[in-house]
């Protein structure tokens, strides 16, 4: 067994074992299924899961730091992280070990809500195009943000201020359109480049998914483009790099 | 098995540990002694690959630390001063965890698991979780995660702190157990623990490595006074005390202040008294003549060797003063 998949397969087990997962769980489906509910329920409402992605992409923010908080804290908190770095293991394999399992709990989640997506074909005759890029935007999305939440864990002991780090940068990414659109010219456009998901037009589901800016607007429409792709694919990696780097610093330290 | 070569390690502009050199040879069982604060975490921090030396090199097994870090750390068994345990996970899943990150198998864990629990006694606890052990136990759990992978080198910090002494005690014939089989190296700001246990210690003070030697031989180099304990009958104290201060290889002498022996003394009928006397000066004989001249009854006459705790005051209170 590789070193990740050792890591991955503890860090999950003790996922199930604390309550944690369960009510972060629970939290998603609750919100998603208002979000879903919502987008569904007027008269002629469209057979999409543009509600469900809207909520997920909104409580992702907190969703995604508070599963990684406690990932790479505790360990410095406990002194296991001495265990871990004079263990014949590379920081690269402890981050992205840790990942993995954030990254699992998110899926086996994404995997119940597509009772969403049941319900929608037993009731209509949804679309299945943008469903699919629906689905494939968010787990995107998702290991952006978690990629972010295990970076803000690496940099205490305390899992709180891992949780409130990690949401702020992602909110910072979310609303970094209320900067962008009082600029103009290159700057604002390099500003939007690095819009997160589809900023608070969330709230107002019947523009989302059609909303200019935010990388996730695309994959809400069926649409999959590569620079979006790219832009989740490049986010995750960084932070998963920086997080390495956190890691590499505690040694000198 | 472990060389260090004018290693040195600084955090930021604070040098923690200056330019160490040492080496310990397949087998051997090294005390690291030390006041808080002198570098032995640091000098082991070194030595695991937790942390890098801003100068000089460490070799583990044959690996340099740094260059051959992940090799280096397959030959080590750590355990930290402050144990670091998953509180959540049972004793067995702990160990197992800990067991597959050395890159044991599964079939080697299955075999090893057992004989390392009978070995520190966690037997009854095997499915207790770690977070409900007390301390002692939490320790045992600790140096079974150090073994359990059978490493050459055993590095061990303060593995008998903050532990209730019957532990202690049954920690410390843990590790001499331990040091059968492995290359130990062991810190400790308890002399008596060091002694009894290490057949080597080196010394470490402000960083720097103040001596290297086997702890009887370490007594008797550093025996700068002479110590006799003495027993005289049929004589006045302050004749006895200004007859000794008198001899020239005598530098101090003085009553006995300890309550027990002034007790028995007493109740003997007899003045007991403490002497420091110049190294090799054949103080014994001259003091026992001298006394015996005087018609005054020797009933006893004891040298003293000198204990590590004091040794150890008397070397680094001299390196400070050096400084």
């Amino acid at each position: 067994m590789s070193n990740v998949s050792i890591i991955a397969l503890k860090e999950i087990r003790t996922y199930f074992a604390s309550p944690m997962a369960y009510v972060v769980a629970a939290a998603f489906l609750a919100i998603t299924g208002f979000f879903f509910v919502a987008s569904v329920s007027d008269a002629f409402s469209e057979a999409s899961i543009r509600g469900f992605l809207a909520g997920a992409i909104f409580f992702m923010i907190f969703m995604a730091p508070a599963l990684t908080m406690r990932l790479l804290a505790e360990e410095q908190k406990l002194g296991t992280l001495e265990l871990l770095l004079t263990s014949p293991l590379r920081e690269v394999e402890i981050v992205f070990g840790k990942f993995l399992a954030s990254f699992t709990m998110v899926l086996i989640m994404a995997a119940v809500s597509l009772y969403f997506v049941l319900v929608l074909f037993i009731y209509g005759v949804p679309d299945i195009g943008p469903i699919l890029t629906g689905y494939l935007g968010l787990m995107l999305y998702a290991g952006a943000a978690l990629s972010v939440g295990l970076f803000a864990s690496a940099l205490s002991p305390n899992q709180i201020v891992g949780l409130v780090v990690g949401a702020g940068i992602l909110t910072t990414l979310t609303i970094i359109d209320f900067i962008s659109n009082r600029l103009s010219g290159i700057a604002a456009e390099v500003l939007n480049g690095f819009q997160l998901g589809a900023s608070f037009s969330v709230f107002d589901l019947d523009s989302f998914g059609v909303a200019e800016s935010g990388h996730f607007a695309d994959f809400a429409r069926g649409i999959i483009s590569v620079p979006d792709i790219s832009y989740y694919l490049s986010l995750t990696v960084v932070f998963l790099f920086l997080t390495v780097v956190v890691l590499e610093i505690r040694r000198w330290r | 098995m472990i060389k260090l070569e004018h290693m040195s390690k600084s955090y930021g502009s604070y040098p923690a540990v200056i330019d160490v050199s040492f080496e310990v040879l397949k087998g051997e069982i090294v005390g690291f002694l030390g006041p808080n604060g002198a570098g032995k975490t640091t000098t082991m921090r070194v030595l695991t690959g937790f942390t890098p030396p801003t100068e000089g090199t460490a070799t583990v097994a044959g690996y340099d630390i740094v260059s051959h870090s992940l090799d280096a750390r397959r030959h080590i068994g750590y355990l930290p001063e402050t144990v670091p345990l998953y509180l959540d996970m049972s004793v067995r899943d702990y160990l197992t965890y800990m067991g597959k990150i050395r890159g044991m198998n599964n079939k080697w864990i299955q075999e090893r698991l057992p004989r390392v629990i009978d070995m520190v006694r966690l037997g009854e606890y095997r499915d207790t979780l770690v977070g409900k052990l007390s301390k002692g136990y939490r320790q045992r759990t600790g140096i079974a995660q150090a073994i359990l992978h059978e490493p050459d080198v055993l590095i061990m910090d303060e593995p008998t702190i903050g532990i209730d002494p019957i532990q202690v005690v049954e920690t410390r014939e843990l590790i001499s157990e331990l040091g059968a089989e492995h290359t130990l190296l062991l810190s400790s700001h308890i002399l008596p623990e060091v002694s009894m246990i290490c057949r080597r210690v080196l010394v470490i003070h402000d960083g720097r490595i103040v001596a290297d030697d086997r702890p009887n031989a370490l007594s008797e180099k550093l025996q700068h006074a002479e110590r006799i304990e003495l027993g005289v009958r049929n004589a006045e104290q302050r004749e006895v005390i200004n007859l000794l201060r008198d001899l020239s290889i005598v530098i101090d002498a003085r009553t006995d202040q300890r309550a027990a022996v002034q007790q028995r003394a007493q109740q003997e009928g007899r003045i007991a008294l403490l002497v420091d006397a110049k190294p090799n000066s054949k103080a014994s004989e001259v003091i026992a003549s001298s006394i015996i001249d005087r018609g005054w009854g020797l009933t006893n006459l004891t040298p003293l060797p000198m204990t590590l705790e004091e040794i150890f005051l008397e070397l680094t209170t001299e390196e400070e003063l050096g400084s």
